[in-house]
């Protein structure tokens, strides 16, 4: 019976409202169910809000929330288990002055048709995925405008390429044949934002459209949206969980939790005077730049609970800092070259090498946490990979330091001992890196059958205590990964890797898939853990606030070099490399008087090390030396530069 | 792009040739000769043998020589167009195998033909509508038709079609046909009866075809890029033509260079229930009866198909997924 209800709209008609003026869209108690084993569940209850004309609104919330289904509704694609119950999106069109109230509209009617695409558009968060690898950039931006403006296809094509330089398109009439695997993720965005906007919307609905990029794309893109805004005109509602992007984008801001409207307002309201419990949580869970020694993220989800962190915890840190800090792993000129090789057979074959870590050294000290920074590509997997004897490296040493001796282990290829027990690696990806068919009890016991450590009984006692470390209730242990959401998962990985009392960890961005309330809980039970512990951990990030939280020390690296090491406190008070200022500067704050300095950002990318200045430069091959500032902190510079060469 | 399609093509030959020392190793494996089974044979039948015309026969074909030359000899023949020669009909290998392949290749192709026009829509509707009655109702047939021996469909088709059309009884063709030249009438006459090997040998393919291309498609209709097209306001059925169905083409594609092979030896039992004049029971009996130069050249022309098969996707592929065309930053 259920399954005859699905119409996909109340069949009473009446001629819509009418709305104000100024409002481009307007959204009245709008109600959304999802169908699940014939059961509705209600996913959006009762939104109602409001586009200006030309204006941005931010839609904020976690995952869950409800936020894109908002968006998806307003597009009219909705999957098919979604249908709305109740209420009505009305869409005030100013070229053809009619109000139509898209909540009516079949999705998949002529209407519809028109409009999406063509006054509302929209971009998603994974620009690989988003776009077709068998079809060039120019037939997919293109096809958007033959469906909804009449033109040759030779005018087509000029507009399409004039739509790509507007988006910053370095050579826009070759881009057009390229295929999206040819491009990188931040020009992958800019072709989606073109094939969105190539129509010239009245709205453009952006659902995440920042959240996979490095952080200085991420402002790029950011800017190249605020620029076409102006330029054309149109709404832009963002759908994000950043509040550092929302202080930067919108002007206004609606605050959603579980499918309700928690808080909405102008963006200064929101941020000078956030009234409700939640909207505060989530302000501190975002890490900043400027926390207090000891301060600790508060997760919105932590409100009700009494916080586990042991009280004596601060004056134990202390004793330990003081602790004379010994070298537990020293990465000495390590150098990992990749050869690609094109041709072959029978063809004439060229070698292709890329080096991927070049004369890499730096040390992990017992019990400190050090933090890994830098952008995609530039080569911190690849180290990751080495320590763990995953891939050989070129040249260099890995030393580990231990009671039983010094080890190197880019030499020592002796697999399943105890020095594969002594590292152990915590994945970004909570999803993928569990296997689906075995229960949270195997998985997290499986490092010790595979080293043959105790019998199953041991293994009951050991996983019992691994789940109270990480917080989870021992009763979950029978359970399979999928019944369990992104932070208990992590938490389960984060077990696992613990199973076999291993003394350095190396997480690999493993709060990057995370809501911002879930990475604090992840976060702060990472620091709890390293003092109950004594852990060492590296710390591998993009995201510099995240590891200004919890790193003790940071290294800076781009294209497979160091370009700065210093200890926390000093290299995000006194940041010197270029590269270093620039990843600072392109990180939004959540506050509204430090926006991004978006004039300030170059066009081309940021990390291409010939486009530094003096004495940074360097192109690849060339050889470059540490200036030692003190206190730790030292920079990549070329041979022979001093203090007084460095910018102030 | 001409490179890609030069070294695949020049790749084919140590492939063959491997190919061919596996062949002429397996017909040589099982102990003895054709000429000594044949012996024995008459011998058990009490009949006397001719010493002399045995000795002549093993000088003639070379039995008494290393294996390294026999091979050698039977490569070089073969890249002449000379065969062998067939013990069992006393005949060169092309003389039995030249009709019989015509036959097997309309067999074949018209097979192909009936799977694709079968299955494709089947698996399309199946895929945009999963979990409807519709696309139970198909899964259940698909599944009866994977499942129903090969044989045992002949011969209820053979049935039907005697009962029903008056066909006559086995073969490709009226029996007055046999040996004749090509005519309209032979032409009609072959195509009253090809049907029934075509959907018998064409049932369980089909099947499996409509059921892997249901999953491929199920798999790209789920991807944000079908969203995206959506999003343009492309109808829904230019958005799945214009885009998953392409992407599900990569494995349908990739599946000619196993189809050819599959078809052709798979039909043999069919071949002999539905006494069909194609290669497939020429090719049991002269394993059956160590017809070692018939056997090899069958082997050998089977592992062509493949190689050719495998050939005509790879370059099918490269035309359909730019990924694989640019690859290794191949001049566009």
């Amino acid at each position: 019976m259920a399954a005859g209800n699905l119409t996909r709209r109340p069949s009473r008609k009446r001629a819509p409202p009418a709305v104000p003026k100024d409002n481009l869209v307007t959204v009245r108690n709008l109600r959304i169910a999802f169908q699940e084993h014939d059961q509705d569940v209600e996913v959006v209850k009762g939104v109602s809000f409001r586009i200006e004309a030309g204006s941005t609104v931010a839609l904020v919330g976690e995952s869950g929330a409800g936020k894109s289904v908002i968006g998806q509704s307003i597009m009219g694609i909705l999957p098919k288990i979604a249908r709305v119950t109740a209420g009505e999106i009305l869409f005030a069109d100013a070229k053809t002055g009619e109000v139509t109230d898209l909540a009516q509209v079949d999705q998949d009617s002529k209407q519809y048709q028109q409009i999406r695409g063509g006054r509302i558009s929209v971009i998603f968060q994974e620009p690989m995925t988003s776009l077709s690898a068998y079809h060039t950039i120019g037939d997919q931006i293109s096809e958007a405008l033959f469906l909804h403006r009449d033109v040759t296809h030779s005018e087509g094509m000029d507009l399409v390429v004039e739509m790509l330089t507007l988006c910053g398109f370095p050579d826009p009439s070759k881009a057009v044949k390229r295929y999206p695997f040819e491009l990188s993720g931040g020009l992958r965005q800019r072709a989606m934002i073109a094939m969105a906007l190539v129509c010239r919307p009245a709205l453009l609905i952006a659902d995440e459209p920042t959240t996979a990029l490095d952080v200085s794309v991420q402002a790029q893109i950011l800017k190249l949206i605020k620029d076409l805004q102006a330029k054309l005109g149109m709404a832009v509602l963002i759908i994000t969980h950043d509040l550092g992007v929302v202080a930067n984008m919108a002007d206004e801001v609606i605050v959603l939790f579980h499918g309700k409207i928690m808080e909405s307002g102008t963006i200064n309201d929101i941020y000078t005077k956030p009234k409700h419990a939640y909207l505060k949580g989530l302000f501190g869970a975002v890490p900043h730049f400027d926390m207090k020694p000891g301060e600790r993220l508060i997760s919105p989800a932590d409100l009700t609970l009494v916080s586990p962190m042991p009280e004596d915890n601060a004056a134990k840190e202390k004793e330990e800092a003081k602790r004379p800090a010994r070298a537990l792993l020293e990465v000495r000129n390590l150098t990992k070259e990749f050869v690609a090789r094109k041709g072959g057979f029978f063809g004439a074959s060229t070698e292709n090498k890329v080096v991927a870590v070049d004369d890499v050294s730096f040390e992990i000290r017992e019990h400190e946490c050090l933090g890994l920074v830098g952008e995609s590509g530039c080569g911190k997997t690849t180290l990751s990979k080495m320590i763990m004897r995953a891939l050989a490296p070129t040249s260099g040493e890995i030393l580990v330091h231990r009671k039983s001796g010094t080890v190197d282990l880019a030499r020592n290829r002796d697999h399943g001992g105890e020095l594969n027990q002594a590292i152990q690696m915590v994945f970004q990806d909570p999803f993928g890196s569990l296997n689906p068919r075995m229960t949270v009890f195997d998985i997290i016991r499986e490092p010790l059958v595979i080293h043959r450590i105790g019998d199953r009984a041991d293994h009951a006692v050991k996983v019992q205590e691994l789940m109270r470390l990480v917080r989870l209730d021992p009763r979950f242990l029978t359970r399979y990964p999928h019944s369990f959401s992104g932070g208990q998962r992590q938490r389960i990985g984060l077990a696992r890797s613990l199973a076999l009392d291993p003394e350095l960890l190396i997480l690999d961005e493993p709060v990057s898939a995370l809501d911002v309330s879930i990475q604090a809980q992840i976060l702060n039970l990472l620091k709890d853990m390293q003092s109950e512990l004594g852990l060492t951990y590296l710390f591998i990030s993009h995201n510099l606030a995240v590891v200004d939280y919890v790193a003790d020390r940071i290294i800076v690296m781009c294209q497979g070099r160091i370009v700065e090491s210093a200890p926390r406190e000093v290299l995000f008070r006194n940041p010197v490399h270029h590269y270093t200022r620039a990843l600072i500067s392109a990180v939004p704050y959540a506050e509204l008087d430090r926006p991004l300095d978006l004039s300030a950002l170059q066009a081309g990318d940021g990390t291409a090390p010939s486009a530094w200045p003096p004495p940074f430069t360097f192109a690849p091959g060339q050889k470059m030396e540490f200036l030692d500032l003190g206190e730790e902190h030292k920079v990549l510079v070329a041979v022979g530069a001093t203090k007084k060469d460095l910018p102030k | 792009m001409i490179g890609f399609v030069l070294r695949r093509i020049l790749l084919m030959i140590p492939t063959l040739l491997v190919i061919s020392m596996i062949v002429f190793t397996i017909i040589e494996l099982p102990p003895g000769d054709y000429l000594e089974s044949y012996v024995a044979e008459l011998q058990a039948r009490g009949e006397t043998v001719n010493e002399d015309e045995i000795n002549f026969l093993r000088e003639q074909y070379g039995f008494g020589q290393p294996v390294v030359q026999r091979y050698v000899d039977w490569v070089w023949g073969m890249l002449h167009g000379d065969f062998g020669y067939s013990f069992e009909y006393r005949l060169p290998v092309s003389d039995i195998v030249g009709d019989r392949i015509l036959l097997t290749i309309v067999v074949s192709l018209a097979t192909i033909i009936f799977t694709w026009l079968v299955a494709f829509p089947i698996g399309i509707y199946s895929a945009t509508h999963h979990y409807s009655w519709g696309d139970y109702g198909l899964t259940f047939l698909g599944l009866l038709g994977l499942a129903t021996p090969n044989f045992l469909l002949a011969l209820v088709l053979l049935y039907l079609a005697n009962v029903w059309f008056g066909t006559s009884i086995g073969g490709l063709m009226e029996p007055k046909y046999l040996d004749q030249a090509w005519s309209w009438g032979k032409l009609v006459s072959v195509l009253e009866h090809l049907w029934i090997p075509v959907v018998v040998v064409g049932t369980a393919g089909t099947a499996g075809l409509a059921r892997r291309l249901r999953a491929n498609l199920l798999d790209e209709l789920q991807k944000q890029y079908v969203t995206t097209a959506k999003a343009k306001g492309l109808s829904p059925a230019k958005v799945l033509i214009k885009y998953p169905l392409r992407a599900a083409m990569n494995f349908f594609v990739s599946d000619i260079g196993h189809l050819l092979p599959a078809i052709i030896s798979g039909a043999e039992l069919t071949a002999i229930v539905l006494s069909l004049p194609t290669t497939g029971p020429v090719l049991i009996s002269a394993l059956q009866s160590q017809d070692m130069y018939l056997a090899g050249s069958f082997l050998m022309f089977l592992s062509t198909l493949t190689v050719v098969g495998v050939l005509v996707s790879d370059l099918a592929l490269a035309v359909l997924d730019p990924r694989i065309r640019l690859e290794g930053g191949q001049s566009r």
